[in-house]
């Protein structure tokens, strides 16, 4: 009945799909950037994805975000784009019968990250959480503030990007502008992120962070060796993350991240998964280690552990 | 004021450059990762102090004293220092030597550089240091695949007194909302 009415109008369908189309059309130019908008901004807007770039294409970009970083900022700047080492997958660990909660390591990690400043964007929180509960995110408090730390009957837990193998916000994302690196790193493309937080309501950590505004940075603060995949200044309405530090950790030598040299107890390790010597696959074999919402087989790469 | 610098000496001897300078940043071959003193990758991270008029070795006063090897609280001297490790079951020269006061003491009467002090605690604390050895307890700095620095046991505790110190935490997050710019 329905197909007899529709094939006998043919001529009003193909008019309608006709002024849609139009229509779409029409839409979409006046989503392009106004014709006077510098030419920086044009082919940023046609830039395709980090993992589809040419070599060519990819010094282009680089030299473009180097360009509009300097002209921001008033300093010069270097963003890498350096590939993952062979053989490398990072892994973490963390103490927690060492760490006192003391937060350097929140503050090192916004000074070699060029995290905004306002609104405040923290990659790493620490939770506080009772001793007699455990580890009951139920009873933890992050805003704590006390004269001095560790505090009487509290143990305190970082939390940031878990680095998970198998990730819930890279399966979220509908535009893959988020995905697991050959090293084990969830990379995101600020260029490509449409900013639909999809990847933040998935992921079960926490570890994801929305610029709202634009980014306020200092720029006598600003860490000018940046990663395209890292710590270059994100602009607004993209999601943003740990990386464990991309752009000191993927070279040869490769520094440790900040977190891990900012902890004045030690609490923070780093190192790679697949070197058995390593100091990742030792505490691995000699500490009893546990993953974060393990339940979730999110499979992180980011392991606790409570020394003796 | 002396009674100070001698103790200060004495904590950052534990933390001397054992490879001395001239160290290769090269990244590590494999296997060499694990904690090895005459590898490249063993460096501590705080030099040694130049000694000056305040800072000298424990030696110039002690090379003149007969040692006293009486189990007593010290009276006269050091008394800037607080002996709170192991609940009175220490003294001094359980872990200083007594015929040479350059350098430390294992229990087999062995004499010890300070450069080496970790020999020293771990006689006790053998599973810290295993961990440590093998990168799990202590603090390391630099590269994670090149040239790295360890801190000697006495880089964080002080030996005398080693529990860690409470801290001040830096700024907790701002609450959202914003209120306050």
């Amino acid at each position: 009945m329905a197909d007899k009415r529709r094939s006998s109008r043919p001529g009003v369908n193909l008019a309608r799909r006709k002024a849609l189309k139009s229509l779409a059309t029409g839409i979409g130019v006046m989503a392009l950037p106004a014709p006077q908008v510098s030419a920086s901004v044009w082919a940023a807007f046609f830039q395709k994805h980090f993992r589809e770039l040419s070599r060519d294409d990819l010094e282009r970009v680089l030299a473009r975000l180097e360009k509009t970083c300097q002209e921001e900022y008033g300093r010069s700047v270097t963003v890498k784009a350096t590939p993952p080492l062979d053989g490398v997958r990072f892994g973490y660990g963390l103490d927690l019968s060492r760490c006192i909660g003391c937060r350097r390591c929140v503050h090192a990690c916004v000074a070699e990250n060029n995290q905004s400043r306002h609104p405040q964007i923290h990659w790493i929180r620490v939770v506080r959480l009772q001793k007699d509960k455990g580890i009951d995110f139920d009873h933890a408090e992050h805003y704590y503030d006390p004269p001095q730390v560790p505090e009487e009957g509290h143990f305190y837990l970082p939390v940031q990007c878990q680095q998970c193998d198998r990730p819930a916000c890279t399966r979220a994302c509908p535009v893959q502008a988020t995905w697991v690196e050959p090293d084990g790193i969830v990379a995101i493309d600020y260029n490509w992120c449409i900013g639909c937080r999809y990847c933040m309501a998935a992921c079960p950590y926490g570890g994801r962070h929305f610029n709202w505004e634009k980014a306020v940075i200092p720029a006598g603060e600003l860490n000018p060796d940046m990663h395209y995949l890292g710590n270059r200044p994100r602009p607004v309405g993209v999601v943003e993350k740990c990386t464990f530090c991309i752009q000191r950790t993927r070279e040869q030598p490769g520094r440790y991240p900040a977190c891990v040299e900012a902890c004045p107890v030690g609490a923070r390790k780093f190192g790679n998964l697949l070197d058995p010597k390593g100091e990742i696959r030792q505490l691995l074999e000699h500490q009893r280690v546990f993953v974060l919402k393990q339940e979730l087989n999110t499979q992180p790469k980011f392991f606790y552990f409570f020394a003796t | 004021m002396r009674r100070r610098t001698i103790l200060i000496l004495l904590m950052t001897l534990g933390t001397a450059d054992a490879a001395g300078s001239g160290v290769s940043s090269l990244a590590p071959a494999a296997g060499e990762s694990r904690f090895d003193q005459s590898s490249p990758l063993y460096r501590s991270a705080i030099a040694p102090p130049d000694l000056s008029e305040d800072i000298f070795p424990c030696s110039n006063c002690h090379a003149e004293i007969k040692p006293d090897l009486r189990r007593r609280e010290l009276r006269d001297e050091h008394g800037a220092i607080a002996l709170r490790h192991a609940a009175g079951q220490l003294w001094c020269l359980d872990c200083h030597h007594a015929e040479n006061r350059d350098t430390l003491r294992l229990a087999t009467g062995e004499s010890l550089p300070f450069t080496e002090s970790y020999r020293l605690c771990g006689q006790c604390h053998g599973e810290k240091l295993r961990d440590w050895q093998s990168g799990i307890h202590g603090r390391r700095t630099g590269h994670w695949n090149g040239d790295k620095q360890y801190l000697l046991c006495t880089g964080c505790h002080n030996p005398h007194d080693p529990q860690f110190k409470p801290l001040t935490p830096m700024p907790p997050p701002e609450r959202p909302g914003r209120a306050v710019h």
